[in-house]
């Protein structure tokens, strides 16, 4: 395999008539990483996914990928592979010749085309399937099938459009662990587009959330957890209770993580406390998620541990206090 | 309360259908069984004897029409039409796929001549014919009056299967390499296939049967359909129903094959992947 390529986006702009999908984004992916573009639908991530592969003319702004400038070369001279969010596997190929589909537009013979395709299968775990039509796969065999035809182009970097969208719940995981196993094997750079932060959390080296066509916070996952910059990555990344701040007596908006709250009476070993009233209750095994009313956030989220909770359980429409250190206190930008 | 009883309007609906298939089919019923009368009989019932003795002289000499001839210019002119429809069906539907100036208004255009009465089609183009001093003929002018008919109806169709066609099947090809030309050939053209023929059955049937398109413009040889109205209001026997018994077969077995042709395609590609899988 070849080795991964660095892709750099210079104030890159994607715009339809006067819709801006991608407003002037800069950002360096280092080679051999895993980088996931995480977003709401509408943020800009697709397009600029779309951008990297060569299936979206760039408005303004330059793309490298390498060292060179790849704006005007057609996806296949780029180094880029791309796996599409439905696979688009062609269905009127057997796998074999979905594989070595790229191989033949090249012009390479039958038998040394079906050898490789038929290697490049075994990689994905799918050599017994060579024969089958993509009707004939579920949808897990089809995404290895997708990827083993992306792989065989020998791409420095490999371009996921949603890649796990399509599967159930249980495979999602499963098919996460396999992508993130072919990325240290193959060590080739992975940009991943993805609305899940969960997904973005356990594959990525480089997370980078997008709001409205710009990037909001470009890092490393623990990064974007612990410190996030923005109210709306606090919120999006998840485990975060935005307030605002003058109600613990600061000013601008703070983000305190929903697992560092406790709940009790006056005797709280916590600096900051606010009151509020419990709206929801939920049992999640491990912990017991509560939601309350408190004056100064929209939502109010508190995550306990069950032995905690169960020591002094409340029940919904109880006025609690709830208290956290203020180191616990990370500020936002607005 | 019974749900599950049926209530009158099923009933009224269902007595409704069976109308409806009696009137569709019904009268070719009656022509399939008057075809087979004995040799004495006449052009109506009672059916005097049972005999294929008026299939027998469809195939003689006829003091009025040539079945033979008009039969093989039918299905020559119904070929020419179905391939050249598929072919600019096709090309033209990759063509309105991207927005171009005015295509709007074309579309309109091609589609608006669906609702120009047939016979005055017919007229205009035997007239032109005329007027330049060429001769009609039912390769050219008639191939002509056909077109105007099968096209704008298969660019409809494409249209429609266009609009079903994932267009991530292009990126896909693309990404991998494939030229525009490899695109289609290898990738459009395999996907849209089996509508294609659809496409191509279609076009087809549409010239076989058509009548008020040919009338003015075949020249001095018929069509079947021509020669079978000329032959209602000249022949008095039964061998009129004969011929019609057998260009019924005829259509029939056309769209069966195209059906089989259909399965076995679909048999072809899963059996490649049922063999080693």
């Amino acid at each position: 395999m070849t080795a991964g390529s660095t892709v750099e986006l210079v104030k890159l702009r994607k715009a339809y008539g006067t819709t801006v999908a991608v407003d002037g984004i800069d950002l360096r992916i280092a080679a051999g990483s895993y980088c996931c573009l995480l977003g709401p639908s509408g943020c800009g991530k697709t397009s600029t996914l779309r951008m990297i592969a060569g299936h979206e003319d760039i408005t303004d702004g330059d793309l490298l990928i390498g060292d060179s400038v790849v704006n005007d070369d057609p996806p296949a001279k780029r180094g880029t592979a791309m796996m599409f969010q439905s696979y688009a596997l062609f269905p009127h190929l057997d796998c074999t010749d979905n594989v070595a589909f790229s191989l033949k537009m090249k012009g390479v013979a039958k038998d040394e085309r079906r050898r490789r395709a038929q290697a490049m299968l075994e990689l994905v775990d799918m050599g017994k399937y060579a024969a089958r039509l993509p009707a004939q796969l579920s949808g897990g065999q089809q995404q290895r099938v997708a990827l083993a035809r992306a792989l065989i182009t020998q791409p420095g970097v490999l371009l996921l459009d949603e890649p796990l969208s399509a599967l159930d719940p249980f495979l999602r995981v499963r098919m996460r662990e396999e992508l993130k196993r072919l990325h240290r094997d193959i060590g080739i750079t992975f940009i991943h587009v993805t609305h899940s932060q969960t997904e973005a959390m356990a594959l990525a080296d480089l997370a980078v959330v997008m709001n409205q066509g710009r990037i909001e916070q470009a890092g490393p996952p623990r990064e974007l957890f612990n410190r996030p910059r923005t109210a709306f990555v606090a919120r999006f990344i998840g485990g975060h209770n935005v307030i605002d701040g003058s109600v613990i007596g600061g000013n601008g908006d703070c983000a305190v993580r929903t697992d560092r709250i406790l709940l009790g009476d006056a005797e709280l070993p916590t600096e900051i406390q606010v009151e509020g009233t419990v709206r929801a209750l939920e049992y999640h095994g491990a912990s017991v998620h509560l939601s309350l009313d408190v004056a100064g956030a929209d939502e109010f989220a508190v995550v306990l541990d069950e032995a905690r909770y169960f020591d002094a359980p409340v029940a919904v429409g109880d006025r609690v206090r709830a208290g956290w250190s203020q180191r616990d206190i990370h500020p936002l930008a607005s | 309360m019974n749900t599950t009883r049926r209530g009158l309007s099923f009933y009224l609906l269902a007595a409704f259908f069976a109308l409806f298939v009696l009137f569709l089919y019904g009268p070719t019923a009656t022509i399939l069984v008057l075809s087979f009368q004995g040799p004495e009989g006449g052009l109506t019932f009672p059916m005097n004897g049972v005999s294929l003795h008026w299939f027998h002289n469809l195939f003689e000499q006829q003091a009025v029409g040539d079945f033979g001839g008009s039969f093989r210019r039918s299905i020559a002119l119904g070929l020419m039409v179905m391939v050249l429809t598929v072919l600019f069906s096709v090309l033209a539907g990759f063509a309105f796929r991207r927005r171009f100036t005015g295509s709007g208004a074309l579309f309109y255009l091609a589609v608006a001549s669906l609702i120009v009465p047939s016979i005055l089609v017919s007229l205009g183009i035997g007239l032109l014919f005329n007027i330049l001093g060429l001769e009609p003929t039912w390769y050219g002018s008639a191939l002509g009056a056909h077109l105007t008919w099968t096209l704008p109806f298969g660019l409809l169709i494409v249209f429609a299967i266009f609009n079903r066609f994932n267009p991530a099947y292009e990126e896909a090809a693309r990404d991998l390499g494939a030229s525009p030309w490899q695109t289609v050939r290898h990738v459009v053209l395999p996907i849209l296939l089996p509508s294609l023929i659809g496409v191509g059955l279609f076009g087809f049937t549409l010239s076989y049967d058509e009548f008020a398109r040919t009338l003015m413009t075949a020249g001095s040889f018929n069509t079947l359909p021509l020669e079978i109205y000329g032959m209602t209001t000249n022949v008095t026997t039964p061998v009129l129903y004969a011929l019609g018994s057998l260009t019924t077969v005829f259509s029939f077995t056309v769209i069966g094959l195209f059906l089989l042709g259909l399965i076995a395609l679909r048999r072809h590609r899963l059996r490649r992947a049922a063999a080693a899988g």
